[in-house]
């Protein structure tokens, strides 16, 4: 089955750590990613940017409005996510436990579709 | 008859359910077939009397009802007919599968209330209707909650499967939960005009007594084991023959059974030497505390207060704080107590228990109008009947 994780933290957490501690991080979780993704268990994924290059476009009926910053003000936002190809939900929760970036990790599975 | 037919299908319905999922590999279809065996059970057994291998007739009638299904259905065609095999007969009396199935059904990733309700239909056998009665629900709720339950299983990719070892020690929290809410949900909650919610009670007491004998190292178990133990022998005493709730402190402490208390506190106390303490040793050893007093006077409430605040470590909520605030007044006295319940308001005021005991604070401090207010208060929040008819029989008194 395939699984949307979404990694989510405090909004730029990783941004306010002192450099040296956020390398550590960057080097933790890039080794765990990378692990994971050469077992074919990531199948893609990314870290995203800091929420103040973030852009919503908000459909209201028939008007959309553009506007600066995230959807929801939200003290946590999401800051990265990979697709799991995994047997099942115990395999996807496994893994969601040993993210070593901290913060919460949201399991869903993907709609999978034929031609989608 | 009533009691036989409970006993038998404590024993074999769980057993049964336990070895057909893990045979077929399926929860969804070994539950239902042996709903099915146990409905056919029903109603035979009362008329004809229990058979002398009734865990072989409910195996018979399990396989007979799943060649019914493999004539109609062909999807399970190729599980079914494992089933008719020849190696279907030793699955039965072998080892026992059931602490794996209340494992699997205690998934963290299923609502509380389904870890309930799927542990209770599979392990225990209860029929969908008995789970709703025993939880006041009506059957239509408790079958929606079940069938979502069912469907998160699917489309969230659930597996069926027994947990390794491993996974096992993780998910021991949550099985104890849900056997510590099946537990008060028939006790503590009972109204006394409701006999079927103390069997709820004496079901989780079963359940838990399995769960000690299957994992004897698991001190919390042993805890859960002893704090209900310690309940129930406290049992008769919690209402009055008019069936209004008697307070611990009014209780006609001669009638409790203090065998079995002597046995549960000895159990609180042996396992503390595992050295691995956890909120339902803790509640035991509180639970003991309370049993042990020959009266309310001389309860040893600074050990019990003592106990409280290391519960507090465990389970940092405001219910657990306003119980050690009654603890607190018998040591410190009233007014520290109150100040400590005053605290809590925020987050407790839609709780009846919150006024009731601020009223008896209020009541020791001489603030009886007050107290008066609290317990109307706590009145109008209360549900329970007996609860209810104790808070007015109070504000009568006054």
């Amino acid at each position: 089955m395939k699984y949307m994780m979404l990694l989510v933290d405090e909004a730029n957490a990783w941004e306010k750590l002192p450099e040296a501690q956020r390398n550590e991080v960057y080097s933790r979780t890039g080794q765990w990613w990378g692990e994971l993704s050469q077992k074919g268990k990531i199948v893609e994924g990314h870290q995203l940017q800091p929420t103040h290059t973030a852009t919503t476009v908000k459909h209201n009926g028939g008007s959309v409005v553009v506007t600066d910053g995230p959807f929801s003000e939200s003290k946590e936002t999401v800051g990265g996510y990979g697709i799991l190809s995994v047997a099942n939900l115990d395999e996807a929760i496994a893994i969601a436990k040993s993210w070593p970036g901290g913060g919460t990790v949201e399991i869903r599975p993907v709609v999978e579709r034929g031609g989608m | 008859m009533a009691a036989a037919l409970t006993k038998v299908f404590r024993e074999e319905a769980g057993r049964l359910t336990a070895a057909l999922v893990r045979f077929l590999g399926d929860f969804d279809l070994g539950e239902e077939l042996v709903q099915e065996a146990v409905i056919e059970a029903l109603e035979h057994w009362p008329a004809e009397g229990v058979p002398d291998k009734p865990g072989a007739w409910l195996l018979t009638t399990a396989r007979r009802k799943a060649l019914d299904r493999l004539r109609r259905k062909a999807k399970y065609q190729e599980k079914l007919s494992l089933l008719v095999g020849s190696q279907m007969a030793e699955i039965h009396g072998g080892g026992d599968d059931r602490l794996q199935l209340i494992f699997t059904c205690c998934h963290p990733a299923l609502a509380r209330e389904a870890q309930v309700a799927l542990t209770l239909r599979a392990v225990m056998g209860l029929t969908t209707p008995e789970i709703a009665s025993a939880f006041l629900t009506t059957e239509t709720t408790m079958a929606q909650r079940i069938v979502r339950a069912k469907r998160k299983i699917v489309e969230a990719g659930i597996p069926y499967r027994i947990p390794d070892a491993a996974e096992m020690a993780d998910r021991l929290g949550e099985v104890l939960a849900v056997l510590y809410l099946t537990f008060n949900e028939g006790y503590l909650a009972s109204s006394g005009a409701a006999p079927q919610r103390r069997e709820l009670a004496e079901d989780a007491l079963w359940l838990t007594n399995l769960l000690v004998r299957l994992m004897p190292d698991e001190p919390e178990a042993i805890g859960l084991l002893a704090l209900m133990r310690l309940h129930l022998a406290r049992a008769q005493t919690r209402f009055n023959a008019n069936g209004r709730l008697v307070l611990l402190k009014d209780q006609d402490r001669s009638r409790w059974d203090h065998a079995a208390i002597k046995e549960a506190a000895d159990m609180t106390e042996r396992v503390t030497w595992f050295r691995r303490a956890g909120p339902y040793q803790i509640q035991a050893a509180i639970a003991a505390c309370h049993a042990e007093a020959t009266s309310w006077e001389v309860t040893d409430w600074p050990q019990i207060y003592f106990l409280y605040n290391s519960l507090q470590r465990f389970w940092p909520t405001s219910v657990v704080r306003l119980n050690r605030a009654i603890a607190m007044q018998h040591v410190v006295g009233p007014a520290p107590a109150l100040e400590e319940v005053d605290a809590l308001e925020g987050e407790l005021r839609n709780y009846h228990l919150f006024y009731a005991t601020r009223a008896q604070l209020l009541r020791a401090l001489g603030r009886n109008q007050d107290a008066r207010t609290a317990d109307a208060r706590a009145l109008a929040l209360a549900t329970n009947p007996a609860e209810r008819a104790l808070i007015e029989q109070r504000l009568g008194d006054l």
